[in-house]
Parts: structure tokens; C-alpha cells; sequence
């Protein structure tokens, strides 16, 4: 049945991240925000984040409405990026969206991404590339923004 | 009555699997497959009759004049047109109503107008009017739909007024698959001294057209949605109108006379046309047109109506489908959309798409419509005469299977 294929994509931490997404909140106080829409279908997702005088993230939460995969994808990107520094976040964000576009990192470089590592296998479904990059792609508008003195 | 399974013999690409099942292509909405007939005439002009139009002096180039030219004529007769010369070849429904905007509007719409469309209306008939009010500083206002999604005619006859100018609605809704009373809203639109504008995208596929009976003064569609090429497209206009318009755009093929510091413009169609037209695109289209007519339009409609009638009862029979627009199938012409309990449509599509069932998911190019609905997106199935009800059966097999595989997501 085809619809074996299916539990390549949505695997069961998938699921689980997206039934109960992590820090589903917007953060008080939020020193960096960013809201990306994914224009094929409706998608939103509000990331804001704070940012300490090291440039740490000390909290870090997304808002918002999406597929399973949006939404599982920002819930794994928040538990990997707290307590790392804008620097360590925009270096691992990166090993996610080359991951996208079909670059391969090393194993020991995949598990960096944390539960996110599963979601490197949406190769396999072009169509919802997007969707799993979504917030990805809001975390490096909201740091890069910040990365140019324009809080 | 069409022997259906020959009909569908001449659509190859549903001769395929995908993901490996067999391939139900239920987005006819977003595009419609090509028949051989169309594809081989594409290659048999590029194989031997290519040559450029109203140009050359050759006998080739006589030819695919006469092959173009003949196209117009060709259109002309399937939606009725009182004359060739009012039938503009564009590259789509967009350029056409695009085309009307920026010649048309820019020329008659003054500060303090109104522009009236349907909430029920794709982007392409609703940004061009958007963005000409903007720079004219008219008034865009919106006709609201009944609780089905049907024009609200009370609505339309408050929102129509002595200020109207432009009323622009779709024939059949690309979301809902409704037919919008355009004779009605023409009527008012002309009682109130505007014209009125339609975009038949989702209806010159689906329902035999007749511009003259249904009172338009454009009528715009694209040839990909009706078993043409992609890129070239129609857009009628009446006559007088054309003919008071500035043209759309400048170059060659469009003028009668050009001096260093002024020009004149050739005759209507040629005026809109400037630069090399997409000739086989015009062929092609006029061979999907009389392909069209050699199954019948009338047959085309009572064989969409079939398969919605089969469809739609059994689509509102699983628990936890929600039907968007009216739960009478006779209100769908072609097209219907759904979600699925919680689940995204999105997921839902790609859940389909792993069981061989081709539909589309998000917005539709229609967000304040979808909006209005109380939801984001939906999951869109769209009907041609091609399709089978194996392949209705087979969407509903999918759906089931779905739910069954997301049972912990959905809510």
C-alpha cells in the first residue's frame, strides 16, 4: 500500500511534535521577531526569540497555523536553538536548509538538527520542501535582522 | 452519448501510475490534460508549417496565416461572438482581464468611481481591479455571497450603482464550483451605464458558452483549463468597445502607420496583438476547440454533472469531510472543496497524492473567498469529462485510508 511511503515523511516523532508542539508561544519581551507566510497555502509562522547580551538565546517560541510538517519542523527548531548563540543557530539553520537543497552533511553534522533530523528525508516529497523550511528560514531573518543593528 | 472509454483513450498521460497506483487526476481545475489530437497538431505544425504571420510573402507564411486566422474564427463560433475581430488571442484569463484594466480602466475610470467584483473571485480578477482603483483612486467593492456561496443578487443590486463603471465576476467559481447569474448581473450592470467583465476559466470547459446570450462585454478564459496549450489564451470584447480603447501594448504586427514622432493602430484583433502572437498555441487551442465540440458541449456538461452527482453524496458520507459551498451537487460544476476534520489540506494532499490522487491544496489563488469560508485552505478535487468514477472511488478509498493513517492527528 502507497500509504507506506507516507511513514517515511511522518514519522512518529513528526506527528508528536505537531499534536504538541514545544514553546507554542509568543516570547515576552522578544528581542528578535519574524513572520513568514508560506504563499502556496495559507501558512503562518510567528517566531520571536530572545536574545541575551551574549547574543544567546534564552527563549525562543513560534506561533501561528500550518501543516504537520510546518508546524512539527518550528516545534523541533525551537528545542534545538535554545541556549545557543546566534552564531551556533545561524551555522546549524544552515545545515537544515543545505539539507533541503539536496547538500549532505556528515552524520556527526545531522545531529545538531536534533529531532529535526528526520525531516532531512523531505527530499522525498518535493512538494512540501516548503513547508519544512519554513521556519527555519524565519529564524534567519529574525537573527540576520538582528545582525545588522535593526532590532 | 460519447463512448467515454474511447474518449479517455486520447488522453495518454492517464495512461501512467503514480507513486505506483493508478493515476486518478482530479486537479482539472488548476489545468486539464491534452488530447492526442491537439498534441499531434502542435508537432505537425512546428514539423512542417512553421513560418511567421501576416508578414511574410512566402506561401508558408500565407499558410499559418490562414491557419491563425482560421483559429479566431474557430473560437468565434464556440462561445457565439457576433464577429471574428472580436476575439483577442492573449497568453491567459490573466493577461486578458490584465489587458481590460490597464486599457480600458485607465482610460474610463476617474477618481470617485466604482469597480465592483464578487468575494468569490481569483486573484486574477480581483488585483488587476484592486490595483486600477488604487491608481485612480475609485472605490473597489465587493458583491457577498449567500451562505452557499452563490452571488447574493439582493447584494449585487445594492453594491451596482449609477457610480459603477466596471462590475468583473467569475462565470463558474474556481473554489466552489458555482455558475454566478452573469445575464442578471450584466443587466444591472448596463441599467447603471457600466460593463461587465467575466472570467470564464472554470466555465468554457465545463458549460457551453454563449457571449451574446449572456450579455458580456469581455469575456476572458485561458486555453490550458479546456485542453489547449499552456500560454495562449482569449479574451473577447465587443466590437465598439475594442475599437474606442487604447491599445495594451507596442511594437510590431500592432500599427497601420508609424511616423518618427507618432503612430496609428492597426484594426481590431491586430491592435491588441503586438509582436509575434503564439501561433501554434492558436492552433492548438482551435484543435482542442473542435475537439470540444466534436464530443459536445452539452454532452461535456450532462458527463461533469454525472460524476459530481456520484461524487459529492459520497464525499459528505465519510464523518469528518466538511464540504465547502452548496451540498447540491448540481451547484459544483466540476469542482468541490473539502477538508478533512484538522487535518491540513496539505497533508491531506500528500497522503492523496501517495495513492495515485492528483488534487490541489491551499488557497486556491482565491484567499479573501477561502477566507470568508472561515478557514485557510482547503483540499480541492476538480472534475473533467475524462474522469471516471473509478477515479471518484478511488479519491474516496484515499480519504478513508487517510483518516485511518492520521486517526491520532484528527480532531
Amino acid at each position: 500500500m502507497s500509504l507506506d511511503k507516507l511513514n517515511q515523511l511522518y514519522r512518529a516523532v513528526i506527528l508528536e511534535h505537531a499534536a504538541n508542539p514545544h514553546h507554542h508561544y509568543a516570547v515576552p519581551n522578544a528581542t528578535n521577531k519574524k513572520t513568514l507566510h508560506n504563499t502556496t497555502c495559507g501558512d503562518t509562522i510567528n517566531l520571536s526569540l530572545h536574545l541575551d547580551a551574549d547574543n544567546k538565546i534564552t527563549d525562543i517560541g513560534f506561533t501561528g497555523q500550518g501543516c504537520t510538517i510546518s508546524q512539527a519542523s518550528a516545534s523541533m527548531l525551537t528545542d534545538v536553538m535554545m541556549d545557543k548563540t546566534t552564531e551556533e543557530a545561524l551555522a546549524i539553520a544552515k545545515i537544515f536548509s543545505d539539507e533541503a537543497i539536496g547538500e549532505k552533511h556528515s552524520r556527526d553534522e545531522l545531529k545538531k538538527l536534533g529531532d529535526a533530523q528526520v525531516l532531512t528525508q523531505i527530499m522525498e516529497f518535493p512538494a512540501r520542501i516548503k513547508c519544512a523550511t519554513l521556519a527555519w528560514w524565519a529564524l534567519k531573518e529574525a537573527l540576520l535582522k538582528n545582525a545588522k543593528g535593526d532590532k | 452519448m460519447p463512448n467515454w472509454e474511447l474518449v479517455r483513450q486520447d488522453f495518454s498521460e492517464l495512461r501512467q501510475t503514480m507513486n505506483g497506483e493508478r493515476l486518478a487526476y482530479l486537479d482539472n481545475a488548476a489545468t486539464s490534460l491534452k488530447p492526442k489530437s491537439v498534441i499531434e497538431r502542435l508537432l505537425s505544425f512546428y514539423q512542417q508549417e512553421n513560418a511567421n504571420v501576416h508578414r511574410g510573402t512566402y506561401q508558408l507564411s500565407f499558410k499559418a496565416t490562414e491557419e491563425y486566422e482560421d483559429a479566431r474564427k474557430v473560437i468565434q463560433h464556440f462561445i457565439n461572438a457576433a464577429a471574428a475581430r472580436e476575439i483577442i488571442f492573449t497568453r491567459g484569463t490573466t493577461e486578458g482581464i490584465n489587458l481590460i484594466a490597464s486599457t480600458y480602466g485607465e482610460q474610463n475610470i476617474e477618481p470617485g468611481d466604482e469597480i465592483v467584483i464578487s468575494l468569490a473571485e481569483h486573484h486574477s480578477n480581483l488585483i488587476p481591479w484592486q490595483q486600477l482603483a488604487l491608481r485612480k483612486k475609485a472605490t473597489l467593492k465587493y458583491i457577498n455571497l449567500t451562505s452557499t456561496g452563490e452571488i447574493d443578487l439582493a447584494d449585487a443590486k445594492q453594491k451596482i450603482t449609477a457610480k459603477t463603471k466596471i462590475v468583473a465576476v467569475t462565470h463558474v467559481g474556481n473554489v466552489l464550483g458555482n455558475v454566478s447569474p452573469i445575464r442578471k448581473l450584466a443587466e444591472l450592470a448596463h441599467q447603471n451605464g457600466a460593463i461587465i467583465v467575466v472570467d470564464g476559466a472554470q466555465a468554457v470547459c465545463h458549460l457551453p458558452v454563449d457571449v451574446q446570450e449572456l450579455a458580456a462585454d469581455f469575456y476572458a478564459f485561458s486555453g490550458h483549463k479546456m485542453l489547449g496549450p499552456t500560454g495562449i489564451g482569449v479574451l473577447y470584447g465587443k466590437q465598439k468597445l475594442l475599437e474606442q480603447m487604447p491599445p495594451y501594448q507596442f511594437g510590431g504586427e500592432m500599427i497601420e502607420d508609424v511616423q518618427l514622432d507618432n503612430s496609428k493602430w492597426d484594426q481590431i484583433p491586430h491592435k491588441f496583438e503586438a509582436g509575434t502572437p503564439n501561433i501554434a498555441g492558436a492552433i492548438g487551442l482551435a484543435t482542442a476547440v473542435k475537439y470540444l465540440e466534436q464530443v459536445g458541449m452539452a454532452q461535456v456538461k450532462a458527463r461533469d454533472a454525472e460524476l459530481m452527482a456520484y461524487l459529492l453524496p459520497k464525499l459528505m458520507a465519510i464523518p469528518g469531510v466538511k464540504i465547502y459551498g452548496s451540498q447540491n451537487p448540481q451547484q459544483h460544476v466540476g469542482v468541490v472543496s473539502f477538508n478533512l476534520g484538522t487535518l491540513h489540506p496539505h497533508d491531506v494532499a500528500t497522503a492523496l497524492d501517495m495513492e495515485g490522487v492528483a488534487v490541489r491544496a491551499g488557497h486556491h489563488c482565491a484567499e479573501p473567498l477561502v477566507h470568508s469560508l472561515g478557514t485557510n485552505s482547503t483540499v480541492r478535487a476538480s472534475l473533467a469529462f475524462y474522469n471516471y468514477q473509478a477515479d471518484c472511488d478511488q479519491l474516496i478509498n484515499a480519504i478513508k485510508e487517510t483518516k485511518e493513517f492520521f486517526k491520532g492527528e484528527l480532531r
